[in-house]
This record gives structure tokens, sequence and C-alpha cells, in this order.
């Protein structure tokens, strides 16, 4: 009994790390005002970037930085689009994880003659826990920065106030371009632990939703880090839920279809953003721009 | 003043369209990493999709789809949202038209046909209601919402085709085959190619949410909606139930794509069938600003560069098909900056619509 309580724990902490690394990035921005819809294809060049770095050095320190790195700049596209030139932020999101989504492919048929998984890396060369205790560091550390610095309090005005922020100096664009770079950077490490961490190599499209559940458990958590945290946790503890319930049979014979039970995630991020999005507020000037 | 009226109108039409060929060689020239000619990949694609009969059918045969995607993007567009949920409403459409097809041998034509698209519709329709009543009614982001209905679609269609119409005569994920009194006959002009009434159907939808959009009065009300919610709604225009209606007339275009795929092309649900066709209804949407008449050229655009990218797997040595998902996406960026550029240089835009209009 308790062993499986503790399994489950556990299950829940790998689980929701790379949620939980997104989440932060998505914080990050859109505290300073700047929408990201595009943290699903952030994470998925960061999973097939950190797979292809420790492939190619046998290091996953490498690997990890090299994630972030691909995030910060598929980040820089987005910033260039939504910032200097004002695109609709929720367009050029989209059109971000399409070109997420065609970037590995396009790289792995030139690396390894595939267009689906990278090859699979060594036991050795993966991660055992960092992923994870860097993710639950993350929130501490962010709401610290967005409660008792300058910075933070000058990246929250960028997201409620901009004008105040402006008419006190400080360039809006960029502190948005700073939030929106070390979110790119958060969303990469997300994706690395899916790779790196989480499994044994890229698969094509693995982070399958991630990013935007990641944007339910930040709408959930208010745009707060503590509570995003726990947002995070609830979604680990459903997938973990999920991994265990695809072999329960019921009454000894009728098995739960698979699908239905892949589906959940999907269904319960639903179900969080009909139930909770209306008292929650987003900051006051998200997707304006300046 | 009225000739200073048509410049504005027709520069308004060329700046995206200048975007997107920026959106298209940008894509292009990314093969360079590859060590490939963009020049030559350029012409494969124009061969692969124009070189014959055989090819401007198959080109023809993907715009198909496509048209109806770009559709069921560019309508929510004018309601002000955003509706990347297409692919799980093709899904949930091409699933009933199906089960009708697998389901209902003795209904004899036409009534067969109508039924088969009509289940196709509604279908599409209820999957893209959900959307639309958790946007209007919860507030629920249709951005995230429509992804998630993506995957579940994808989840729910793939269970009721292996457990409930399962197919007897093959090994591959795919439903038993439809009646033949189903099947839609080929066109005789292109030899070999899948094109089929579908696409005069897809024309005809286009048409029809033209004239809707333009010249009746629930459209007009859907489009004020869009433009501007506040006047709208202080108008005695329902802005939720609008929204809500949007969604789901644009899922039943996307439902619509199961008549082309299922009854014109394989004549069985294939479990994803579709190359993202969903997803290509962005660009195509896009770049026709909407307009249900110009995105058939745009269609027409994407659907010529889904087929020629087909034949890049064959004519390069590192440069496949999923080339187009990067054109398409640069296209997406390079049309969504223009648009920020023109919006805001001339006023600040509707400050709760989501989508720029128009």
């Amino acid at each position: 009994m308790w062993a499986q309580i503790l399994d489950i724990l556990a299950a829940t902490l790998r689980l929701a790390t790379p949620l939980l690394l997104a989440a932060m990035g998505g914080l990050l921005s859109e505290r300073a005002g700047v929408i990201n819809l595009a943290l699903e294809g952030k994470m998925l060049v960061g999973a097939f970037a950190a797979a292809v770095i420790t492939l190619a050095t046998g290091s996953p320190w490498l690997g990890f930085a090299g994630g972030g790195l691909a995030g910060v700049l598929l980040a820089g596209i987005y910033g260039v689009a939504v910032l200097p030139l004002k695109a609709n932020q929720i367009v050029a999101a989209t059109g971000i994880n399409m070109l997420a989504a065609g970037i590995p492919p396009f790289v792995a048929k030139i690396l390894y003659d595939v267009t689906g998984s990278t090859p699979s890396i060594e036991l050795a060369h993966r991660f055992a826990v960092f992923p994870m205790f860097l993710a639950m560091a993350a929130p501490f550390a962010l709401w610290w920065v967005l409660a008792r610095t300058r910075a933070g309090l000058r990246l929250s005005f960028a997201g409620e106030h901009p004008e105040a922020l402006a008419a006190a100096g400080i360039n809006v664009i960029r502190v948005r371009w700073a939030a929106l770079l070390t979110a790119g950077a958060f969303a990469g490490l997300g994706g690395a632990s899916l790779s790196i961490f989480l499994s044994s190599a890229y698969s094509r499209n693995m982070s399958s939703g991630r990013g935007f559940m990641a944007l339910a458990a930040l709408i959930l958590g208010k745009w707060r880090p503590l509570p995003t945290l726990l947002a995070c946790l609830f979604f680990g503890l459903a997938d973990a839920g999920q991994i265990r319930l695809q072999s329960l049979e019921i009454g000894g014979t009728y098995k739960v279809p698979v699908q239905f039970i892949q589906i959940l995630p999907y269904v319960l991020t639903i179900v969080v953003l009909a139930g909770f999005v209306g008292r929650s507020r987003a900051p006051k000037a998200l997707g304006e721009p300046i | 003043m009225l000739k200073l009226q048509v410049k504005a109108a027709i520069w308004r039409a060329l700046r995206p369209m200048i975007a997107a060929l920026v959106g298209l060689l940008l894509g292009v020239a990314i093969t360079a990493i590859a060590g490939e000619s963009p020049w030559h990949v350029l012409c494969v694609i124009a061969k692969g999709a124009f070189g014959s009969t055989y090819d401007l059918g198959l080109t023809l045969y993907y715009t198909t789809p496509i048209v109806l995607t770009g559709l069921a993007v560019a309508l929510p567009i004018k309601a002000g949202l955003f509706n990347i949920g297409a692919e799980g409403q093709l899904n949930m459409g091409a699933l009933a038209v199906a089960a009708v097809g697998i389901l209902c041998p003795q209904v004899t034509a036409p009534l067969n046909i109508i039924l088969a698209v009509l289940a196709g519709a509604c279908a599409g329709a209820f999957w893209g209601s959900i959307a639309g009543w958790l946007k209007a009614y919860r507030g629920s982001h249709e951005v995230i919402t429509t992804i998630m209905l993506n995957f579940i679609a994808a989840g729910l269609s793939g269970w009721a085709v292996l457990s409930l119409l399962p197919s007897l005569d093959s090994q591959n994920p795919e439903s038993a085959r439809i009646a033949p009194s189903y099947v839609l006959e080929h066109f005789a002009w292109f030899p070999d190619a899948p094109v089929t009434w579908a696409l005069p159907m897809a024309v005809l939808c286009a048409v029809l949410v033209w004239i809707f959009l333009r010249f009746t009065i629930p459209g007009f009300k859907l489009a004020a909606a869009g433009l501007n919610p506040e006047a709208a709604q202080v108008s005695g225009i329902s802005v939720r139930h609008q929204q809500w209606l949007a969604l789901t007339l644009g899922g039943a275009l996307a439902g619509l794509v199961g008549v082309a795929e299922v009854m014109g092309h394989s004549g069985r649900f294939r479990i994803g069938f579709s190359p993202d066709y969903g997803f290509i209804g962005i660009p195509v949407a896009l770049l026709a600003r909407s307009h249900p008449l110009g995105l058939l050229l745009s269609a027409l655009l994407f659907g010529a560069l889904q087929k020629g990218t087909a034949e890049l797997d064959l004519e390069t040595t590192f440069v496949t098909r999923d080339l187009a998902a990067m054109i398409q996406a640069m296209v997406v960026l390079s049309v969504s900056a223009e648009g920020g550029l023109t919006l805001w240089r001339r006023r600040r835009p509707a400050a709760k619509s989501p989508v720029q209009g128009g």
C-alpha cells in the first residue's frame, strides 16, 4: 500500500516536471503581457535539440542546456514577430508551433536519415533526477523574483500597467523581450526533460499538447507561481494515474479501451478551463502591443 | 475618392500575398541548409503540382479538404475567434460519414448521399459547438480547448473505428469499407486522380459562406460580433450566441472533409488519414484575409504545395514532404507580422478581438 502511494507520488513529481518548467516560462511571459501559446512548439524543439546534443556529446548537461537554447532561439523568432512587428500574438504563436513541428523531421533527416524518432540515448547519458529538482525549485525562485525584486516588479508592471512603466522611464519592450526569452529557455528545458529525463529519445510530436496543458495550469494557478505549482502537480498526478489505469480491468474481464484513458488528460484540461477560468484574472495588458 | 478606395482595397489584398511570397521563399530557402538548391526544390514542387493532368488532379484532390478547413478557420475569424480545432472536427465528420456508409447500406441514391453529407456536417458541427459553448458561456480560451478537442477526437475516432466499425479484410488501422452506393465517382478529366463531386461541393460551400456573410442578416450579426463586440452587444446582438454559432458552423464545414476523404477517395476511415488538413486551413484563411472566395485561390496554392512537396521524398536526398509544414509556418508568421504592421499604423484595433478581422 505505502509502496504504491510512494510510487504514484514519485511518478507525479516526474511527470509534472516538463509541465512545470513550461508553465513557469508561460508565467514569465504572460505576467509581462505577452500571450504564450507557443510553449508547445518551444517544448518540442527543446526536446529534439536536447536529444540530438546528448546523442552527439554523451552529456545530458550539454543536452539540457541545448534544449533551453533551442527554446530561446524559437522565442527570439516569436519575439521579432510580436514585439517590433506587432503581429497578432495568437496567430504568430500558431505559426511558431507549426514551424516547431516541421523542424525536427527536417533536421533528423539530415542527421540520422529518419523523419521520426532519434536513436535512443543510453541510460548513463540520461538524467535521473536533476530536471525534477530544478522544476520544483523554479516556482519558489520565481515567486521570490516577482514579489521581492525590482526586476520582478518591472515585469508585473509591463503586464499590468505598461504605460506607468514607460512613464517611469523604463523601456517596456526591453522588459518584455527579457521575459519572452527567459520563457523560451524554461519551455525549452521543459521539452528537454521530456526527451532526456522522462524517456530515452525524441519521438515525433512528443510534447503532445503539454505546452497547452501548461497554460491551463497557469490559468488554474491564476498566473501566480506557487498555485501554478500545485496545478501542475495536479496534472502530473492525473498523468501518473492515467498510465496506471491503462492496465485496469473491470470485473476481471472487461478492459477499459486504452484510447479512453489516453484522452483523460485532455478532458481534464478542458474541465479545468471550463470550471475555474471565470474567477481568475489575466494580467491587464495581456496581448496588447506597446 | 472612389479611386483611392479601390487602390486601398487592392493594396489590402496584395499585402498578405507579398508577405506570403516572402514566407514561401524563406521556407524554400531553408533547404539550402540541407545542401539542396532551393531553385531545384522549387522546380520539383511546381512540376509535382502541375506537371501533368494526373498531378493537377491530385493537386485538386488535396485542395478540396483544404478549401473546407480554410473556411472552417475563416468563418470563426469573422466572429473574432481562432479555430485551430478543424483537425478534430474533420476526424469526427469522417467518422460519421464512414459510420453511415457502413451501417446503412440499404439506403438508395440520392438519399444516401444526402444522409452521409448531413452526418459529416452534423458531427463536425457538434465537435465545433463544444468549443463554441465553452468559449461563449464558460470563457475558456478557444485555442486551448480546440487543441485539446483535437486530441480527444483522435482518441475517440480511433477507438470507434477499431472496435465498432472494424475492417474485416485488412490488418491496417482502418474501418470496414462503406457500401458501394456511397462511393463517389471520379471525374474522367483527371485519369487515376480521385477528383470527385466533393470538389464542386467545397467550392459551393465557399460561395454559400460568402453569401451568408455578405447578404444575410445572421451573417451580418456574426461579423458584427467579431468586428466590435461591445457595439454589437449594445445593439441587441448576443455576442455569446454568435461565438457559439461561428464555431459550430466552422465545425460543420470541417466535418465535410469526411465526405471528400471517405466517399471520394479511400472508401473507409483510415486512422491518421489527414496530413494536418485542419492546420493547413490556418495559412489558407489568413492569406485570403478570411474572404471565402479569395480563399479558393489560397487553398489551391496550398493544395499544390501539399502535392508538390510529396515529390521531394523521391527527388531530393535530404528534403522530405515535411518541408510543407515549414513553408506553411513561414507563411503564417509573415502574414501575421504583416497584418500587425498594417493594423497598428492606422489605429489601435478593437480591444478584445483576439484575431485580426477582415
